[in-house]
Order: structure tokens, then C-alpha cells, then sequence
């Protein structure tokens, strides 16, 4: 074989792979991204539609209720409340009060479904996006009432 | 007074490494033999330095110094003195001691098992280590001193993460960080390849074995991480795509892809630039990966405290070493990369290839890990990348490796014949389709992806077979052609084991009182109740399960736990697994509901011991590569000629 031929099918097989493993990752991206919002951003219907998100927030005290092996919270920013039920065991960190991330699924409405709750740190430890929602709703607040 | 000694020991081994990292390296240039041979007394003193730095911080928790920082906050009177040593370790100052302390460790024994090295090689090796110690060292010293007094002492120690205290702690992060830092030597041979021009296949030959022990302790370290995650985090999974633990599988990826490269570069003195390049891209990622751990960008149980100066000195270090190495690279790759042609169906080739594909998925693994973070930077809002995005992309990225990995031994070098290779690959390729058509079936239920996880893994562990039996017709083969086998073997077993927990395990969430029952994967699950235990620093429910067949036979009881450890709020799970060759069982608890019963989690998990069985065999058969005869023989042949050349030093 010449040997630009043999030159021309290694740089074409490299760009067809690279190529290939670009669409798998753009298409994978697009379907896989979980938007981080917040209560307030829920209950001003800037969730996603059809997508999976993920509430970050504390769980409010006094809310958490079993029935059976499904528990029923709310998640709130200390301004608006979300309600979330969640079927399955809890992590260990899992506590009114207490920072937890929960990805709930699209369009549930009423009671959001989760299919996980993340609270897996330490006892002190807040996740940063449960801490970004507080603090975003502390800011509306302030300048919503002047 | 101890604290205090080791910190000096501590700033001592900055300043003989800094004459480690500049003096050789300016004398193997010049050509001053005064200053070449100062490279490996450095060393030893700066490994001696460190290890007596490291002995005084143990010592420290030892005695449970609480006036010292690092102990008050990782330790507690209470702690059992076995996590009381994996405490040192606990914590991001200790650990990034033991980071330099393993770094130190390799450079002295690559000052040590280098005697038939050329002296300006080894001068070079040693020096650029030296750099990368002194940079590290000053991390340490400036941003997480481990020795920092807590003044007036605290009455008691804030205690070990709970998570932290387990057995599990004191072997994975040292195995771990010995991969880790042990691609610094892979990458000092690099860079002193390009620094003197000279990149030849016996360059390659001395850095092989250094690049194939580093590749074991990670594969050990991944492993071992991934199981302590499987059976004391009571996630009940073995990989989570944390962005932790993707920083320590990329340069595994890369460090994979460096091994194979290098076999390239000895043996037919092709791919040098690719090789360079590999080297230090595994070490840069290594460092990427500390960086993101230890700069609290991300957010994971590794990450405990968090520091924004860290995180800049890190990324700093981290530019620094990626920018300057890539500027050494591109001036100098010109002189050394001529290498034999190879023909488009060939080992080379076929290991080209692969490399690729390895270079991609880790790329891809690097995406995901960084996007939220770019996102994030980027004010476009906060985002996660869950497993579903790495599964789609790696497994069809990594198929093809498999399916080549088989292949590619039977390929001769520079040109192989395809029609020969299909012809010797008929016998596994029959058994593949097989076992990719029946293993499904008998496991119940039949899918697509298992059948090709099943058959990939067949294809490979049959491919070996027969290349064994053919190869052993002319003779033994030496130690690295079984290492390559039992390496390839591993990935079979891996796979196989993969393939298996994904498509049949089983998992159920349930409430259960005394006396109640369930099944799951045709075992019956009897509670038989929940008491309280004392333990030496927490109390725990213990549960009771008897665990029996379905179709009748042994019962087995568990005990799974629930600790609340004394020094902390917070609860800890401690799962109860029956291990088996071809299933675990697995009960945790969750919490207490109302009287008597518990939620209780339950799995069966098919095969899943062979997943880390599998990576015991990769290491294993690496072992095997690094105690091939021609590493050794060279050292021994070449002793002789080492000690003269020490005489000659010494007498002038």
C-alpha cells in the first residue's frame, strides 16, 4: 500500500473515532444533565419540564412523615416549600434542618417524586448547592420587600 | 517537642530537595560530574528527612497529642490506636504528607535499583523527582502543615470521620497514592528522555518496570476503594462515577495506555512522541486528580475540608508542570521521535488503536468529571453529570477495546497478515458467541448488552487460552508474556463480573418486623430482630437475619448494624454481606420505624466478588510483568560496572 494511502487511513480512522466518540458524549450530555434549582425557582415554574432536576435546599423541620418505607418531606429555601416523597431508604445523613439534594422527576407536580436523596457528608457539612438556594432566596426576599 | 521535630525534618527535606531538583539536572547538562553524583546522597537524605517526618506526626497520634491541630481534629481519646495510624492519613494535611513521603520513597528506589543507568540519565530522573517534591513540599509547608500547634491544647479530639474508621482506611489511600505518585517516575524518565535527546528502546526498557509497578499499586487502590465504598458505605454499589473516583481512574486510563505505548517504544523504537506525551499526561492527571480532591471544588466524602488557597496553589503547580513539560516537549519531540513504519494491519496498529481508544474514553471521563465545574465557573448555572452520562459513553468506547485486546498478541510486528489472525480467532470467537447466546439464558433473561458483556469476556479469557497452549509448544515463555495473559485475564473476569451485578442483581427496599420474610434472587430473608451493642467508641442496633435458599439448604445468619458513634451526631451503617464465589448477599438497615420494625435494605448481587477478583488478577499479572528476567538480569550484569563507577567517584 502507499504509503499516503496507509497515512490518509490512520488520520481518517482517527478523525471517525474521535468523531463518534464526540456524538455519543454530546448526545449522552444532553440527556444525562440534572439543572440544579431551587424551591423558589420550582414555585416560579422554572423547573424543567421534561427533564430530571435536582432540588437543592434544607429539609424543613417538622416536616418528615413514614408511611410504611415511603417518607414525605418538604424541602424548602426558608422562603417557599416543596413538598417531596421519596420510596426507599434514606441515607445516614438524611435529617430536618439538615442541607440534602434531592433529584426529583420532571412534571410530577403536587408531591414531587424523588428518585434519589443525596446527603452524604459530614454531620456539618451543608452541599454547596442546598447553601446556593438559601442564600438566592435570601436575596429576593430582601429586595422583593423593601 | 516531637511536632516540632518533625516540621524541621519537614523543612530540611525542602532544602535538600531543591538541591536534588537543580544541581543534577545543571550538571548532567554541563557536563559537571561534581554535581551529577550529588543526585542520589540527595535523595536518600530527603527519603530520610521525610520518613522521619512521617514517623513523628504517627507518633504524635500515637500518644494522642491534642496539641497539635491535625491530631485534635482526626483523632479522639477514644479512637482504637489501629485507626489512630490511619488517622494520619485521615485528613488532607497528612495525607499529602504520605503523598511526599511516597514520592521520596520511589526516588530513592529508583536512585537505588538504577545502577546499570547511564549517571546523567539517572542524575536527570532523579532531579526532575527532586522538582516535584520541592514543589509539593512547599504545598505542604505553606498551606497544610501538619505539624500546626493548637495553643492552649484541646481537652479532646473532634475523633476520626466514622466513614474513615474502618480497615478498609489504612490500606486504600497509601495503595492509591502509590499509583498515584508512582507515575512521577514515569514521568521523570520522560522528561529527562527529552532534556537529553536520548529516547531509545532502552530508555523504555528502564522506565517500563518503574511505569508497570505504578500501574499495579493503582489498579490495587482502585480496587480496594471501590470495595470498601461496596461494603462500608452501604451504597451497595461498587463504582458511583464520583468525580473522585474518576480522578483516580484517568490516570489509570492514560497510565493503561503509557504501558502499552511503552511495550511499543522497546521493542520496535516506535510511538517515543506518543509515549512522552502519555507519561505526562498520566502524571498531570494525577496531580489534576489531587487538586480536585484536596481544592474543595468538588464535593464527595473525600473532600472534608476546603481551602480556596490550596486549591490555587495546586492548580498553580498543576500549570506549571502540564505548561512546562509541553514546552520542553515541543521544542525537543523533534529530535527524538523517529521510529520504524509499521503497516496498516500490524501489533502496532492494533495497539495504536487501542491507545486511541483509551486516550478517548479517558477524555470523555474528563468531560463529564469538569463540566459542571465549567459550568458552573461560567455562570451558566449548577448542573450534575450523573452515571447515566459516563455509561453511555465509556461502554461503547471501550467495546472495541475489548474486542481488539484479544487480537492484538496474535498480530505479528510491522506487518501481520488479518486473514491469519481471523483464522486463529475462530475457536474463541465460536466460544464468545456461545456463551454470549446460552450464559444469558441459564441466568434468566436474555439482553443484548449482557450477552456482549458475557461474550467480550469469553472472547478474551478463550484468546488467552489458546495463545498459552500455542506458545507453550516452543518452550516456557518468560515472566512478562504471563503477565500480559493473567493482566488480560483480569479484564475477562472484571467484565464478566460487571456484566453479571448490572443485569441480575436485585434489590429490595422493604419494612420488616420480627418474624417477617422476603425474597430476593432466590434467597429468603427471615429478621429475626434488632438489639442494642455496645461498642468500643459507639453503640450500635445490631440486626439478626437467618438467610436461607430458596430451595432449602445451609442457613446463614447476618448481622448487619447501625453504629452512632460518641464523638459525632452522625449514624453509620454498617452493611452485613455474605460473600460468595457466584453471589453476595447483602442486608443493611435503615432507620427505626414505628415499634419494632425497620426499614431494611436487601440485594443479591451475582458475581459481583469477581469484579475486584478481576483487578487482584490485573495486578497480579502486572507483578509478573515488573519480575520479568530481562529487567533483572541487566541489573545484575550490570552491578558490577555500578560499583566501579562508585569507586571511581569516590577516589578523585
Amino acid at each position: 500500500m502507499k504509503r499516503w494511502k496507509k497515512r490518509a487511513a490512520i488520520i481518517g480512522g482517527g478523525l471517525a473515532a474521535v468523531g463518534i466518540a464526540a456524538a455519543l458524549v454530546l448526545n449522552a450530555l444532553n440527556s444525562n444533565i440534572a439543572l440544579y434549582v431551587t424551591p423558589s425557582d420550582v414555585f416560579a415554574g422554572k423547573a424543567p419540564k421534561f427533564q430530571a432536576f435536582r432540588i437543592g435546599g434544607l429539609v424543613k423541620e417538622g416536616s418528615v412523615r413514614r408511611d410504611n418505607i415511603t417518607v414525605h418531606f418538604v424541602m424548602t429555601d426558608l422562603v417557599k416549600d416543596i413538598p417531596v416523597a421519596y420510596t426507599g431508604i434514606l441515607p445516614d445523613l438524611f435529617k430536618e434542618g439538615k442541607g440534602a439534594v434531592v433529584q426529583v422527576k420532571p412534571g410530577s407536580g403536587g408531591e414531587y417524586i424523588a428518585t434519589e436523596v443525596l446527603a452524604k457528608h459530614d454531620e456539618n457539612y451543608m452541599p454547596p448547592e442546598a447553601k446556593d438556594a438559601l442564600d438566592k432566596a435570601q436575596k429576593t426576599k430582601g429586595t422583593g420587600t423593601p | 517537642m516531637t511536632p516540632e521535630l518533625g516540621h524541621f525534618a519537614l523543612i530540611l527535606a525542602l532544602c535538600v530537595s531543591l538541591v536534588q531538583g537543580i544541581l543534577p539536572i545543571f550538571g548532567a547538562q554541563y557536563g559537571r560530574r561534581e554535581w551529577i553524583v550529588l543526585a542520589r546522597p540527595a535523595a536518600q537524605v530527603v527519603f530520610l528527612l521525610m520518613a522521619a517526618s512521617f514517623v513523628a506526626l504517627a507518633w504524635s497520634f500515637y500518644l494522642n497529642d491534642f496539641s497539635v491541630q491535625y491530631v485534635a481534629e482526626h483523632s479522639n481519646a477514644q479512637l482504637p490506636t489501629l485507626y489512630r495510624f490511619g488517622a494520619v492519613w485521615g485528613g488532607h494535611e497528612g495525607s499529602l504528607l504520605l503523598w511526599v513521603f511516597m514520592l521520596s520513597s520511589w526516588t530513592v528506589a529508583v536512585a537505588q535499583f538504577s545502577r546499570t543507568l547511564d549517571e546523567t540519565m539517572v542524575a536527570r530522573v532523579i532531579g526532575v523527582l527532586g522538582l516535584v517534591t520541592s514543589g509539593l513540599l512547599l504545598f505542604v509547608l505553606f498551606t497544610s502543615n501538619p505539624f500546626n500547634r493548637l495553643l492552649p491544647a484541646a481537652e479532646n479530639g473532634r475523633d476520626l470521620n466514622p466513614l474513615l474508621q474502618d480497615p478498609g482506611l489504612v490500606f486504600h489511600p497509601p495503595m492509591l497514592y502509590m499509583g498515584y505518585v508512582g507515575f512521577a517516575v514515569a514521568f521523570a524518565f520522560a522528561i529527562a528522555a527529552l532534556l537529553s535527546g536520548r529516547l531509545d528502546a532502552a530508555w523504555a526498557r528502564w522506565s517500563r518496570p518503574w511505569t508497570t509497578a505504578a500501574w499495579v499499586f493503582l489498579t490495587l487502590g482502585i480496587a480496594l476503594g471501590s470495595w470498601w465504598a461496596y461494603y462500608e458505605l452501604g451504597w451497595g454499589g461498587w463504582w458511583f462515577w464520583d468525580p473522585v473516583e474518576n480522578a483516580s481512574f484517568m490516570p489509570w486510563l492514560l497510565g493503561t495506555a503509557l504501558l502499552h505505548s511503552l511495550a511499543v517504544t522497546e521493542k520496535r523504537g516506535s510511538f517515543k512522541s506518543w509515549t512522552v506525551l502519555l507519561a505526562i499526561g498520566a502524571f498531570s492527571l494525577s496531580l489534576l486528580g489531587t487538586f480536585l480532591v484536596r481544592s474543595g471544588v468538588l464535593t464527595s466524602v473525600h473532600a472534608f475540608a476546603t481551602d480556596p488557597r490550596r486549591g490555587i496553589f495546586i492548580l498553580v503547580l498543576l500549570l506549571l508542570v502540564v505548561g512546562s513539560s509541553l514546552a520542553l516537549f515541543a521544542w525537543r519531540a523533534p529530535k527524538v521521535a523517529l521510529g520504524g513504519s509499521f503497516a496498516l494491519v500490524s501489533r502496532e496498529s492494533l495497539l495504536l488503536t487501542g491507545n486511541v481508544l483509551l486516550v478517548v474514553a479517558c477524555a470523555s471521563v474528563l468531560l463529564g468529571t469538569l463540566y459542571p465545574l465549567i459550568i458552573d465557573a461560567l455562570k451558566l448555572g449548577k448542573i450534575s453529570v450523573g452515571p447515566p452520562y459516563f455509561n453511555a459513553v465509556f461502554v461503547p468506547i471501550m467495546a472495541p477495546v475489548l474486542f481488539l485486546m484479544a487480537a492484538v498478541p496474535l498480530a505479528r510486528w510491522k506487518n501481520a497478515d488479518a486473514k491469519d489472525i481471523a483464522l486463529r480467532m475462530w475457536i474463541p470467537g465460536g466460544l464468545a458467541l456461545l456463551a454470549g447466546i446460552l450464559v444469558p439464558r441459564f441466568m434468566g433473561g436474555w439482553m443484548a448488552m449482557t450477552a456482549l458483556g458475557v461474550a467480550l469476556s469469553v472472547w478474551i479469557a478463550a484468546s488467552g487460552v489458546i495463545q498459552i497452549a500455542r506458545r507453550l509448544k516452543s518452550g516456557v515463555p518468560p515472566a512478562s508474556f504471563w503477565g500480559m495473559h493473567l493482566g488480560h485475564f483480569g479484564i475477562a473476569v472484571f467484565v464478566f463480573g460487571v456484566t453479571m451485578v448490572g443485569s441480575y442483581q436485585e434489590e429490595q427496599d422493604v419494612r420488616m418486623e420480627p418474624g417477617d420474610t422476603v425474597l430476593v434472587g432466590g434467597y429468603q430473608f427471615k429478621m429475626i430482630g434488632v438489639k442494642d451493642e455496645p461498642g468500643p467508641n459507639y453503640s450500635a442496633s445490631r440486626g439478626e437475619f437467618e438467610v436461607t435458599p430458596a430451595g432449602g439448604g445451609a442457613v446463614n445468619l447476618l448481622y448487619p448494624e447501625k453504629r452512632n458513634y460518641f464523638s459525632s451526631t452522625m449514624p453509620m451503617t454498617e452493611a452485613a454481606i455474605d460473600a460468595g464465589f457466584t453471589r453476595d448477599v447483602y442486608v443493611s438497615l435503615g432507620e427505626p420505624l414505628e415499634g419494632k420494625a425497620w426499614a431494611v435494605r436487601v440485594y443479591f448481587k451475582p458475581f459481583v466478588d469477581w469484579i475486584w477478583g478481576g483487578c487482584l488478577i490485573m495486578a497480579l499479572g502486572g507483578l509478573f510483568a515488573v519480575s520479568d528476567r530481562r529487567y533483572r538480569l541487566r541489573v545484575k550484569s550490570g552491578a558490577a560496572d555500578a560499583g566501579a563507577g562508585a569507586l571511581k567517584v569516590a577516589t578523585p
